[in-house]
């Protein structure tokens, strides 16, 4: 080794944010096969988030989800150079242990996942690894980032290609910034215990007017259209899980949802992209969820 | 004086912050006619091959590699740096570099998320203070051609730094970490070439 690794610092909150403000303005994609992570990366996926079933297959099939087969994650980070995201369940802290030694680059702390807590998430200060934490409002959001979490994305519900919960959650993360943006600074003391959040987080969104970390958006993207609606509302970049892979043309599908990610503020170009995609994911609407099965409750 | 940032995908937004604090006019650069009208132009972090992809997919990468060609300045970080090199090793199948920069840069070439670092560099053409540079699954330039020069090393030796007239490239990300000297430098081009105009 030279005498320069002595000056250079790893896994810094500025090295972990870092790579989430690269992943911005692009679509990151679930994959469960080494041969879909390829069809996801000449896509023009920014990054994979690689698991053994895809939120829809979850929910049809029910049952304990757990982390990857690490042959599995080590199979997709053979077949593609972009980044790779692994799922660990809630409070979990072993299996993000697991994906650490694995190099993965990023975790994903993900309700999607059976919790393995229901009091504690992971204490995420301590991976050189970043994490990513979903959030349906601005409270939890910034209860995750208390907790070391390097990005957020709003939690939608997985599995349904029913685009109203993203809708709802990144909605009221955008609405309940601005509302902090606008209060006098002795309001945001009360603000802080009602958003049941650390004060000095809460002041520097007032402040600031955006939160510390990059803010994607997840849980039913299925359409161009879906994932120009959420750039609009004011997401950095969308996660598509289910809604590529159960549609009837994934590549074209996944292309055609970067394109229109990229030019989410024009019509023409998200009209031309979504011509003739064929059949999108079938979908559930959550009102016909059950409330146990909805995913997007679990996170505390 | 306009400069544009390429917003195809990636952290153009910062870049655009720190142009505009240093007094530019920014436009965000996603099809060839806002290309046209910009006299300098930064592409920013991110993933070259999304970027790749979206540049041809859009009509961008022709009148893009004519505008380099043309001695347009450009300043390259990171996924930018790739897509100004001649040659690019690590590739995914069937991506395309713009060209311009004389050299042979590696993508990705520190590994994975958990290689990733920050560092202090001394950058002689940017002042005695050092430059504090944040690296993210960032490249490095393998070979340095005789076009271009190497402006700044890690302590190992390996190129992270790149000038060839108009063209500067870096492996690290200034726009993140509140160093504006590459901006400035980059801004003293574009003001130089819009002069002799």
């Amino acid at each position: 080794m030279t005498e320069s690794t002595s000056t250079e610092q790893f896994g810094s909150s500025r090295v972990k944010r870092g790579l989430a403000d690269m992943l911005k303005g692009g679509v990151i994609m679930d994959v469960v096969t080494a041969e879909q992570a390829r069809i996801a990366e000449d896509a023009g996926a920014v990054a994979v988030m690689a698991l053994e079933r895809v939120p829809a297959d979850i929910r049809s099939q029910g049952g304990v989800a757990r982390m990857s087969d690490p042959d599995l994650i080590e199979a997709i980070k053979a077949e593609v150079s972009i980044p790779v995201m692994a799922k660990a369940r809630i409070g979990h802290f072993v299996e993000a242990q697991v994906l650490q030694a694995l190099e993965v680059d990023y975790i994903d702390e993900s309700e999607v996942l059976s919790p393995a807590d229901y009091v504690n998430h992971i204490d995420k200060w301590g991976y050189n690894v970043p994490f990513v934490c979903g959030a349906t409002n601005l409270g939890e959001a910034l209860r995750r980032i208390n907790e070391g979490a390097a990005m957020i994305r709003s939690k939608g519900e997985a599995g349904t290609g029913d685009v109203s919960e993203a809708t709802k959650h990144i909605r009221k993360i955008k609405s309940e910034i601005a509302q902090l943006s606008s209060m006098s600074k002795d309001e945001l003391y009360v603000a802080a215990k009602e958003l049941q959040a650390p004060y000095a987080l809460v002041a520097e969104i007032a402040e600031t007017g955006k939160l510390p970390v990059v803010l994607f958006t997840a849980g039913g993207v299925a359409t161009p259209a879906d994932a120009a609606m959420m750039m609009q509302l004011g997401a950095d970049g969308v996660f598509v899980g289910s809604g590529i892979f159960k549609s009837g043309n994934p590549a074209q599908r996944a292309a055609a949802v970067v394109k229109a990610t990229t030019f989410y503020d024009d019509p023409a170009v998200i009209a031309e992209v979504s011509r003739g995609l064929g059949e999108a994911m079938v979908g559930i609407n959550v009102s016909d969820l059950a409330a146990p099965h909805r995913l997007a409750e679990r996170g505390w | 004086m306009t400069v544009g940032v390429l917003a195809l995908q990636g952290d153009f937004r910062e870049h655009a912050d720190v142009l505009r604090t240093l007094g530019a006019d920014v436009i965000h650069v996603r099809r060839p006619e806002e290309l046209a009208v910009v006299d300098g132009l930064v592409i920013p972090g991110g993933e070259s091959s999304v970027m790749d992809k979206l540049a041809r997919a859009f009509g961008l990468a022709e009148p893009l590699r004519a505008r380099i060609r043309s001695g347009l300045p450009v300043y390259g970080t990171c996924a930018g740096l790739i897509m100004l090199a001649d040659s690019v090793l690590d590739a995914i199948v069937g991506q395309e570099s713009l060209g311009g920069l004389d050299v042979v840069v590696r993508r990705n070439a520190f590994g994975s998320q958990t290689q990733s670092f920050e560092t202090d560099l001394d950058i002689p053409v940017l002042g005695a203070d050092p430059v504090h540079a944040v690296f993210i699954r960032g490249p490095v330039v393998e070979s340095v051609g005789p076009a271009a020069t190497a402006l700044a090393t890690l302590a190992d030796g390996r190129v992270v730094a790149v000038e060839q007239g108009n063209l500067l490239g870096t492996s690290f990300h200034p726009e993140i970490t509140g160093e504006y000297r590459f901006h400035e430098y980059f801004l003293s081009k574009v003001r130089a070439r819009t002069l002799a105009a």
